[in-house]
């Protein structure tokens, strides 16, 4: 076997039967294959984390589309990572409401606490800090989402508490 | 036509352009870039604002972009309110933030509508002094540079390589300022009309790679009008030299033919003439076989005492000027002239040439088959065989939806609502082929036949057209299709070598004009002059002229021939060429390049290339065009229709001997044949002046001219005398308003782009003020030309296949296959099967087959094809390891188990560290 016919195999069995069987489901609802690929990209992330170069190629090929097409959709959208994250992404409004509200100050506490700054993973793969111009709740601003849950009405006292273990174990942040 | 008011100025514009379009065809200077004639308008850039007033009283009016603006009875605008002024200011600004300025050692400084823009705008002052993007470049192929920091993200390159030329490997990634153009990985473009790019993008993110590693500014190069060599289509392009070198080929506009793009063969394809293997000096052969250098005169005698009152033939060639070939047709006399295409093509040739003196359908231009809203492909690879073509195709496909859109009311200039309103509606082009064709994807149908029942399907569908009904339910589609179209398109071609097909094109075509509608037919021919050659051995009856393996078995009986720039082993019946060479015949070559020919000959003549020598290619179109030299040859070179005057003053051959300019040698081939009496017109004559001058080569800023050669010598050298043409090799003279024939360069005062284009067109994306190059020569008598089916049943043993040409842009045309870039492109040769095939023969892409045809037997590395007919595999056709294998024979097949896999060999990128 040569190096293109292994590339064609390893293709076809990158995606799992149950990210198939969810694509499909969307693929009845467009009229295009190309029409569910945004749906297709989330997909796979939600059970994988983020779009592997490998993980798009296959989904352009199910989808007949070109690895370019799907590229140009994928890094579009700021909410589907091309590179590995942590296990929770935390999107750290810093738009208008939650900047009036002080959040210049709270993402700098939460990079003192966690070590990294925006676009960066903490060592430890738990966390990672992404910018987010709103999130619809300016009303509770400051605002973030941290994983799936949404945390308002943020300070610095709140910070330490959600990353209590972080700071104990960096020790010299606080 | 509306009449709207810029500045108070009022113009009388044509209903439905756009403001834009207005203000450059009243010669006013507004400044774009997203904007391109052949993509319409997407808005992106806000580059070309301007005021909007809503009637007399409006003093402030509002900022528009002109590009989206349609053009409305009485409505006012103005470029010089200096809101506009400033807006458009601010745009180039904004544009500079990330643009990293770094023209002195870019490729497309000088010639950068970027430059021409900011200066136009007259923004001078930065006042930006954070830091910049930067973005990681690709490797995109030996041929494009890529050189993403220089983006200023207009989107042009997208849209030309997806939405216009097909591409599916290139796509705006991200978003915001750090919007990316590229491929999901590095990797060479597969497009075939990639080099586009140079030209569409308007600064320097896309630039020619191998101009740039020997490169020289738009200003220094000496350009001339010339005609792409690389196929029958016949692009204009303007080649550029400097140093004695072929430096670059751009695009020359034609409105009929090539309008803005060229294919890569025809851009890239000519960098052979720069090759180590040219000839530089006459040569006569030595006993023990080597040559020994002569100088011309030497040479000239030798032949001239070889051929002087003796008996003495000639073989012409399809990729030599007409000239050259009338005068070696005239030096030995037309019964010794044969041509010189391999007996089959000569057949299909003179069908051809048969067929388009007498059909009732028309031959279009590629403009006019841009407008055909129902295409037939009979037996074609457009995309390999007659490149521009097919990028034409891609276009007509889109009629579809320009219907749709006029529905709508939409102006078909507002691309980006066009084909979001159309999607994948286009309209119908049925391929019927034997493998995949890189049309497939724009076609509504594509069936796989073998050869003989491409042709039956063709007649089939002409049949049904008469109103028969077959039964072949697809047979009857496709005529229903054809019927209902306006103007429907019938396309076939000589790369199957397969007559039948060709017949079978013909008699939809002529059935579709027996039904009351106005057809094309356009049959695409292999080699640059294949037509021409053809119209001039066409004596209107026999179709079985003199052919070269006839000629080779009187070899004996004759005292010389003369083989003007053919490589006889490319025209099949080897067995009998080496005849030729093996009798006693004093054999004498001119050629371009070394070859096995020229190797075989007792005497060679160095010849010049298309760049260094002036001459007429007869496109299949019909169309007669004229190159002109460039540069003059070096070392003894000389075109090859001096040499053959040279001969035949040598001979005093009273004619000819007569002729000096090559103006007479055209009037006199002219005169020979009453196909060719137009000629005369295809260019002006050497005496024609431009307001009392000659055509500059160079541009008004050439710089060095009297250094530049210090190196050789330090005597200023005399500028060389054009006595055959009415260009100058000099910067003096007008280029301006001069025929569209003799243009060797655009450039007007702050347009150093290629965008300055649009001040020699006589309006935005129409023809030149000097109207459009070239004379067709062949006019149809219009009595029809149906030929009679002949059926052909196949006769296969069991594990037969039948062989079918694949041609590839890179790698199945001589020449341009010494380029090394072009070289690395087209790979090794190839057998091409089926998915199912491959796995009954158990190989997989990449491996390799034993084909064995007759007695002979090859290695060929295996390609996987997604369509190929039953019975059927192709071979690539063209590459010079493959020349023995001829459409339709019969082979066998086996795994090649002693298969070497070969190591990838870099020749010609800079693929790894060195990124130039």
């Amino acid at each position: 076997m040569n190096d293109a016919q292994m590339i064609q195999t390893d293709l076809d069995s990158v995606l799992s039967a149950e990210e198939l069987r969810e694509i499909d489901a969307e693929l009845s609802h467009v009229p295009y294959k190309s029409g569910a690929a945004i749906d297709a990209l989330k997909i796979v992330q939600a059970r994988r984390g983020w779009i592997s170069d490998q993980c798009l190629q296959a989904i352009a090929k199910y989808l007949d589309m070109s690895a370019e097409e799907l590229e140009g959709i994928a890094t579009f959208y700021n909410l589907i990572y091309r590179r590995p994250v942590g296990k929770k992404v935390i999107l750290f409004c810093d738009s208008v409401s939650c900047w009036i509200c002080g959040c210049d100050s709270i993402k700098q506490k939460i990079t003192d606490v966690l070590g990294v700054d925006y676009g960066q993973t903490t060592e430890d793969n738990e966390y990672s800090l992404i910018p987010v111009p709103c999130l619809g709740a300016c009303d509770r601003a400051p605002v973030m989402m941290v994983g799936d849950d949404l945390v308002t009405h943020i300070d610095e006292a709140k910070i330490d508490e959600l990353f209590a273990d972080k700071t104990n174990n960096s020790g010299g942040n606080t | 036509m509306p009449t709207i008011y810029i500045d108070d100025q009022a113009l009388e514009v044509a209903q439905g352009e756009n403001i834009l379009e207005a203000c450059l065809n009243a010669g006013m200077d507004l400044p774009y870039f997203c904007w391109h004639p052949a993509m319409g308008s997407i808005g992106s850039c806000r580059q070309c604002a301007l005021v909007q007033y809503q009637n007399e009283e409006d003093t402030k009016g509002r900022i528009v972009m002109g590009c989206m603006t349609p053009v409305t009875e009485g409505a006012r605008f103005s470029l010089s309110a200096d809101n506009a002024g400033e807006f458009r200011e601010a745009v180039v600004e904004s544009l500079m933030l990330n643009h990293p300025h770094d023209c002195p050692v870019c490729g497309e400084g000088g010639e950068c509508h970027l430059q021409d823009m900011t200066v136009m705008v007259g923004h001078r002052d930065r006042r930006y002094t954070g830091k910049k993007n930067t973005h990681r470049n690709q490797y995109l192929g030996p041929l494009i540079h890529h050189e993403m920091n220089r983006c200023i993200t207009c989107y042009r390159c997208e849209r030309y390589y997806r939405d216009y030329a097909g591409g599916k490997d290139l796509a705006a990634q991200a978003s915001h300022d750090h919007v990316y153009f590229g491929r999901h990985e590095e990797g060479v473009l597969q497009s075939e009309f990639s080099g586009n790019l140079v030209e569409v993008c308007p600064t320097g993110v896309f630039t020619d790679k191998p101009f740039l590693k020997h490169y020289s500014r738009k200003w220094d190069l000496q350009s001339a009008p010339s005609i792409c060599s690389g196929c029958a289509v016949g692009c204009n392009i303007a080649p550029g030299e400097r140093y004695g070198r072929l430096k670059r080929v751009h695009n020359r506009y034609n409105h009929e033919v090539n309008g803005y793009f060229l294919c890569d063969r025809g851009r890239f394809g000519s960098g052979y003439i720069n090759s180590d293997a040219r000839l530089d000096y006459a040569g006569i052969k030595k006993p023990d076989g080597s040559f020994m250098a002569v100088h011309q005169q030497q040479a000239i005698d030798t032949a001239v005492g070889w051929i002087k009152n003796k008996k003495v033939a000639g073989i012409g060639s399809p990729r030599a000027s007409l000239e050259a070939n009338y005068l070696l047709r005239e030096l030995v006399g037309a019964a010794n002239f044969v041509p010189g295409f391999s007996d089959r093509e000569a057949a299909i040739l003179s069908t051809i040439v048969r067929t388009l003196k007498t059909t009732t359908a028309a031959n279009p231009s590629i403009k006019q088959m841009e407008a055909a809203d129902a295409i037939l492909i009979l037996g074609e690879d457009v995309t390999n065989t007659a490149p521009r073509v097919a990028l034409g195709l891609r276009q007509s496909v889109r009629n579809k939806a320009f219907e749709l859109a006029a529905q709508m009311g939409l102006p078909q200039w507002q691309d980006a609502a066009v084909r979001n309103l159309a999607q994948d509606q286009r309209s119908p082009m049925i391929i019927v082929s034997a493998m995949d064709t890189r049309l497939d994807d724009v076609a509504s149908q594509c069936i796989s036949l073998p050869a003989d029942d491409i042709a039956a399907f063709g007649y089939g569908v002409a049949k049904a057209l008469s109103g028969e009904k077959m039964d072949d339910e697809a047979v009857n589609q496709v005529a229903d299709i054809l019927f209902a179209a306006n103007s429907p398109l019938v396309i076939s071609g000589t790369s199957m070598l397969h007559e039948g097909i060709i017949n079978s094109a013909v008699a939809v075509a002529e059935q579709l004009h027996t039904s009351g509608k106005s057809s094309m037919l356009s049959l695409c021919v292999a080699e640059s002059n294949s037509l021409g050659l053809a119209l001039l051995v066409d004596d209107g009856q026999s179709d079985r002229a003199a052919s070269i393996p006839k000629l080779a078995k009187r070899a004996s009986k004759l005292d010389a021939v003369i083989i003007l720039e053919n490589t006889l082993e490319r025209r099949g019946a080897s067995g009998e060429i080496q005849q030729l060479f093996d009798a006693d015949s004093k054999v004498i070559s001119m050629d371009i390049l070394e070859n096995t020919t020229l190797g075989n000959s007792d005497l060679v003549l160095p010849a010049a290339s298309y760049a260094e020598s002036q001459g007429t290619l007869v496109s299949s179109e019909g169309r007669a065009q004229r190159y002109f030299p460039v540069y003059q040859p070096s070392a003894e070179r000389l075109p090859s229709w001096q040499w053959l005057l040279k001969l035949a003053a040598g001979c005093e051959c009273s004619e000819l001997a007569e002729l000096e300019y090559f103006d007479q040698v055209v009037a006199a081939c002219a005169n020979s044949q009453p196909a060719l009496a137009q000629l005369v017109d295809v260019a002006p004559l050497r005496d024609y002046r431009n307001q009392g001058l000659k055509i500059p080569r160079q541009t008004h800023r050439y710089s060095g001219r009297t250094a530049m050669n210090a190196g050789v010598s330090v005597h200023e050298p005399q500028q060389p005398k054009d006595t055959q043409s009415p260009l100058a090799f000099s910067m003096e003279g007008l280029n301006r308003d001069e025929p569209a024939s003799l243009i060797p360069y655009v450039w007007s005062p702050g347009w150093n782009s290629n965008q300055s284009l649009q001040k020699f067109q006589a309006e935005v994306d129409g023809p030149l003020k000097g109207g459009t190059s070239g004379a067709h020569l062949i006019s149809s008598d219009g009595l029809g030309a149906v030929q009679p089916q002949v059926s052909v049943t196949a006769n296969l043993k069991p594990h037969q296949w039948h062989l079918v040409p694949v041609h590839r842009v890179h790698g199945s045309d001589e020449m341009s296959i010494n380029t090394d870039e072009v070289a690395e492109l087209a790979g090794r040769p190839f057998i091409a099967i089926g998915e199912k095939l491959a796995e009954k023969l158990g190989v997989v892409e990449g491996d390799g087959l034993l084909v064995t045809q007759h007695k002979a037997e090859f290695s060929l590395e295996v390609k996987i094809l997604s369509r190929v007919a039953k019975n059927c595999v192709g071979f690539s056709a063209g590459y010079s390891e493959t020349l023995e294998l001829q459409p339709g024979d019969l082979v066998t097949l086996v795994k090649d188990e002693s298969w070497v896999y070969p190591t990838p060999t870099m020749i010609a990128t800079d693929r790894g560290a060195a990124h130039v």
